[in-house]
């Protein structure tokens, strides 16, 4: 079947199966910065946001989201321009391989979006679902505790 | 150090951060591959088994399967997957694919197929005809007389007695350990089991092949030994080794398991018949049940000491379970003893004995800790078990005991990685001083045991003393080439392999420190076997030590010729009074200056006519130990058997810290996994010997919810071994958890659970028999 997309702001039509994921429908079209390959919704390096909400790309079908918003981390930011969490993962030693980056720093958009000043519980409750082999979270937390800072000041 | 260094001992970010946080296509699957045949594998359902037929003719009348391979149609080159150095220390025990299956998860053929989808269909039309054969996967059953032989095959090497199922039996012995025993005052003895697991790095092995347009294949992959890859499918498939290139890109995290070779032949050897580019990728359960995981090990440690708690012999037997296959078996165990008894040097005694065995289950490798956190798992629990029998502190026990500057350990000379090691003596240390700091943040005290409100809960406080080395001494080289362009920046070409560790960053801080430039005119490309030096790859702690002590290296080449011209310029008789900073050559004596640009432009087009440019090798002739001393408070449920760490204490000596940020990391890194091995993380294992928890969903591994407030104390020495006075840093935090939670565990409660991981059952099971006895 073929329909529209909105993905990083840019409307698109992409062709899909009936069965297919949209981590594959994306990965095929050239989204590579969405990660994974666990197919069962458990590490989170396929996180994208579909209307605002972190949801695992890897379970949710594409034709569930024909028609919304899909934000990829490339949406929120690029090198010339980072987002205030990315600039943040990058200097807070929140980022070791990388690999699950682009889901952790989607989330964590998604969670200042909605609530602007958490606490450090919140954050944690929040990457819950974004596994992180290397850094042990810790850096990450505070990268978005960072970012915050960076957000309030306008940076 | 601060202020005497302008760019080491400072956390410069990351320099491929922001582009992997923007999301750039970096890793392996992220390049675009036009007409990419796609790989998929049949696995053995049985633990044990002769492959009597391959019936493949329906499969291969799908449209659009190509090739399918199996023992039927490879080269029977017997090898070792292991990525070490030459010649491997572990068995030549296995070919691209084996006639004889041997674990459930060994690899039975592979189908290449135009799409997944068909390669995946096309596996369900292939019959196999399989003789079952008895299995064995309890260690000491495979060791007796009449245990099923799972290595009967002909031509194999370096398998210690292949007819009892022993891959090595290592023994070492210092002084008269009996007579050690019969003088001491107290004598203990305790047995520890560790259970297998799996490094779980979030991208999983993947692997892509193509042939360039001179024919010759390129290999790019999710490797941490890139010219081992390269040298090991040449030998596998028969492909010359000039017509491999090993390309690596970023990596998704290796933790070790990525040392091994279990893609790439495949990959290779299908483009290579076909001319096809061709992807191989893992999915996560492909990852847990047929790549690699730590090697399960049973420890029995005793340890004899005087009175005032001096050591007085130690002797550590550890019997290594390794799988289906013997890659790493024998180093693994060697570090079991290596990197864990010269801690306690003060034993004079001293005996480490390992048996490593094969059995039908999955195939352990390296894992980060690479048996020493096997090791200290027993280790350190009986130490606090000597320090309670004696009346003494877990703290002072320890303090009387360590190594100390200047001083060495027998077992050092003794055991090396698979062969004897080396002499070395220990030139930065400063294990008091991490105790003491450790302590003091944890609020240590005699008295540690806390209640807490609830009735149910207790709290406890445990601590663990840790090594380990920095690269394989008088084995593995790191070689560098450094180029100086005319903007006064600098290329690195190196082969040293960044994992997601940071080691480019690290190299660039060191060039940028020789070279007075600052770290981001200093370009790194790193790990193209057509393009830079060799370079071992990334294990055994070896990255900033090793691959930056090359770096380093060639730095001070380069600086030698960048001095040398400035010299010839200024008219001067020699360089002594030289300085480069901040992108200029200085001569004290004269005043005069020269930009590296200047040098450079002048160089390239003017006079002389020649590229500024060094390459180096390093190797080192000792494997200095960084040291860590771990506390941890945690708190037991005793009504649910739940542990929860409440707090982590590191204190880490890992020489001068190049970079501050990146050392916390690695720091925090390797506790978070370390207390997910001890706590969580376990394979479940059906009658079969197959493992059936292979996801995320039942293998749990640490979340952000999971962890608990953790504080790394960096405590500076200068190694003067290492460039800048750096060791390692990656390997032995991961030592900890294990020990300092079972030492908790005991402070809080009393009981001692013999076997990991501390799971809520045993934990409960463990108080009702404490009850009852």
């Amino acid at each position: 079947m073929k329909a529209h997309f909105t993905i990083n702001g840019e409307k698109k039509e992409f062709e899909f199966s009936e069965g297919e994921v949209l981590l594959d429908l994306l990965r095929r079209n050239g989204y590579t910065e969405v990660k994974g390959n666990c197919y069962l919704g458990t590490c989170g390096a396929c996180t994208v946001l579909i209307g605002g909400i972190p949801r695992a790309s890897c379970v949710t079908l594409a034709a569930q989201v024909v028609g919304q918003e899909i934000l990829t981390v490339k949406g929120i930011g690029s090198i010339k321009h980072p987002h205030p969490i990315q600039k943040a993962f990058a200097e807070k030693g929140a980022v070791q391989c990388g690999f699950c980056t682009p889901g952790a720093v989607l989330t964590a958009y998604a969670l200042l979006k909605n609530n602007p000043s958490p606490t450090v519980e919140d954050i944690k409750i929040a990457l819950d679902g974004n596994l992180c082999r290397c850094t042990g979270y810790i850096q990450q937390i505070e990268a978005i505790k960072y970012a915050i800072e960076l957000i309030k000041g306008g940076k | 150090m601060e202020g005497f260094f302008k760019y080491i001992g400072k956390s410069v970010e990351k320099i491929d951060a922001l582009a992997l946080a923007t999301g750039q296509p970096l890793f392996t699957d992220d390049m675009e591959i036009k007409n990419a045949l796609q790989i998929k594998s049949l696995y053995s359902p049985y633990a044990h088994a002769i492959i009597e037929d391959i019936e493949e003719e329906e499969a291969l009348k799908i449209p659009g399967v190509k090739l399918i391979l199996s023992y039927k149609n490879t080269p029977q080159y017997l090898h070792t997957t292991a990525g070490q150095g030459w010649p491997e220390p572990s068995p030549y025990d296995t070919c691209m694919f084996n006639r004889k299956v041997r674990y459930v998860g060994d690899r039975v053929l592979t189908v290449a197929a135009e799409t997944e989808e068909i390669a995946t269909e096309a596996l369900k039309h292939i019959k196999v005809n399989y003789k079952i054969l008895p299995a064995v996967f309890d260690p000491e059953e495979a060791m007796k007389e009449g245990a099923p032989v799972i290595h009967d095959e002909e031509g194999i090497s370096g398998v210690y007695d292949a007819r009892r199922n022993l891959v090595a039996h290592i023994e070492v012995k210092t002084g008269d350990i009996e007579k050690g025993f019969r003088e001491s005052d107290v004598v203990v003895e305790d047995t520890f089991e560790t259970h297998y697991a799996q490094h779980c790095p979030i991208e999983p092995h993947v692997t892509i092949t193509y042939l360039d347009e001179y024919g010759r294949l390129v290999i790019r992959t999710s490797t941490q030994v890139p010219f081992h890859v390269r040298r090991i499918v040449s030998q596998v498939t028969g492909i010359p080794l000039k017509d491999i290139r090993v390309i690596k890109p970023r990596i998704g995290g290796g933790f070790g398991v990525k040392q091994e070779i279990i893609l790439e032949e495949i990959c290779a050897y299908t483009t290579y018949l076909t001319g096809r580019p061709a992807r191989y990728l893992y999915s996560r359960e492909e990852e847990f049940i047929s790549s690699r995981t730590r090697h399960p090990m049973k420890i029995k440690v005793k340890i004899g000491a005087k009175k005032d708690g001096t050591f007085n012999a130690i002797k550590m037997y550890a019997l290594s379970n390794t799988g289906a296959y013997g890659t790493h078996g024998l180093t693994v165990a060697s570090n079991t003893g290596s990197k864990t008894l010269p801690l306690y040097n003060k034993a004079e005694n001293v005996e480490f004995i390992a048996d490593v065995v094969y059995t039908n289950l999955p195939v352990a490798g390296a894992y980060r800790g690479y048996g020493a956190t096997q090791g200290y798992a027993a280790l350190e629990q009986v130490v606090d078990e000597v320090a309670e029998k004696l009346g003494i502190s877990p703290i002072e026990i320890r303090k009387k005991n360590h190594i100390r500057s200047g001083e060495t350990s027998p077992i050092f000379r003794a055991l090396g990685e698979g062969r004897e090691g080396v002499t070395q003596y220990i030139q930065s240390e400063s294990l008091d001083r991490l105790i003491e700091a450790g302590a003091k943040e944890i609020s240590w005290s005699e008295n540690r045991r806390k209640k807490t409100g609830k009735q149910s809960k207790v709290r406890g406080i445990g601590m663990a003393m840790l090594m380990q080395g920095s690269g394989i001494p008088a084995v593995d080289m790191g070689a560098a080439t450094i180029k100086l362009n005319e903007d006064g920046s600098f290329n690195i070409l190196y082969g040293g392999t960044d994992i997601g560790t940071g080691l480019d960053t690290v190299v660039a801080q060191i060039v940028g420190e020789t070279l007075g430039t600052s770290p981001d005119k200093v370009i790194v490309y790193a790990a193209d076997t057509d393009i830079t030096p060799f370079d071992k790859g990334a294990y055994a702690s070896s990255g900033t030590f090793v691959s930056g002590g090359a770096v380093y290296n060639a730095a001070l080449k380069l600086r030698e010729q960048v001095f040398e011209y400035a010299r010839e310029k200024f008219n001067e008789f020699d360089t002594k009074e030289f300085l480069i900073e901040d992108g200029e050559v200085i001569s004290k004596r004269s005043g005069r200056r020269i930009s590296l640009s200047e040098i450079a432009y002048e160089t390239f087009y003017v006079r002389k006519h020649q590229q500024l440019m060094a390459t180096a090798s390093f190797i080192s002739q000792s494997s200095p130990p960084p040291f860590a001393v771990h506390f941890v408070e945690i708190e037991v449920d005793t009504e649910t058997g739940q542990i929860t760490p409440i707090k982590y204490v590191a204190a880490v000596d890992c020489g001068i810290p190049i970079n501050p940020e990146l050392v916390k990391g690695q720091i925090i890194g390797a506790i978070v996994n370390g207390i997910g091995y001890a706590l969580t993380e376990e394979f479940e294992f059906g009658k079969s010997g197959k493992m059936v928890n292979p996801n995320f969903l039942y293998y749990r591994i640490p979340s952000s919810r999971d962890i608990p407030e953790i504080v790394p104390i960096i405590i500076e020495t200068y190694e003067p071994t290492g460039a800048y006075g750096a060791k390692s840093v990656a390997e032995v935090n991961i030592n900890g958890p294990i020990p300092a939670i079972g030492n908790a565990l005991y402070n809080a409660t009393g009981i001692r659970i013999h076997k990991t991981p501390y799971t809520p059952e045993k934990v409960l099971k463990a108080l009702k028999d404490n009850i009852n006895k």
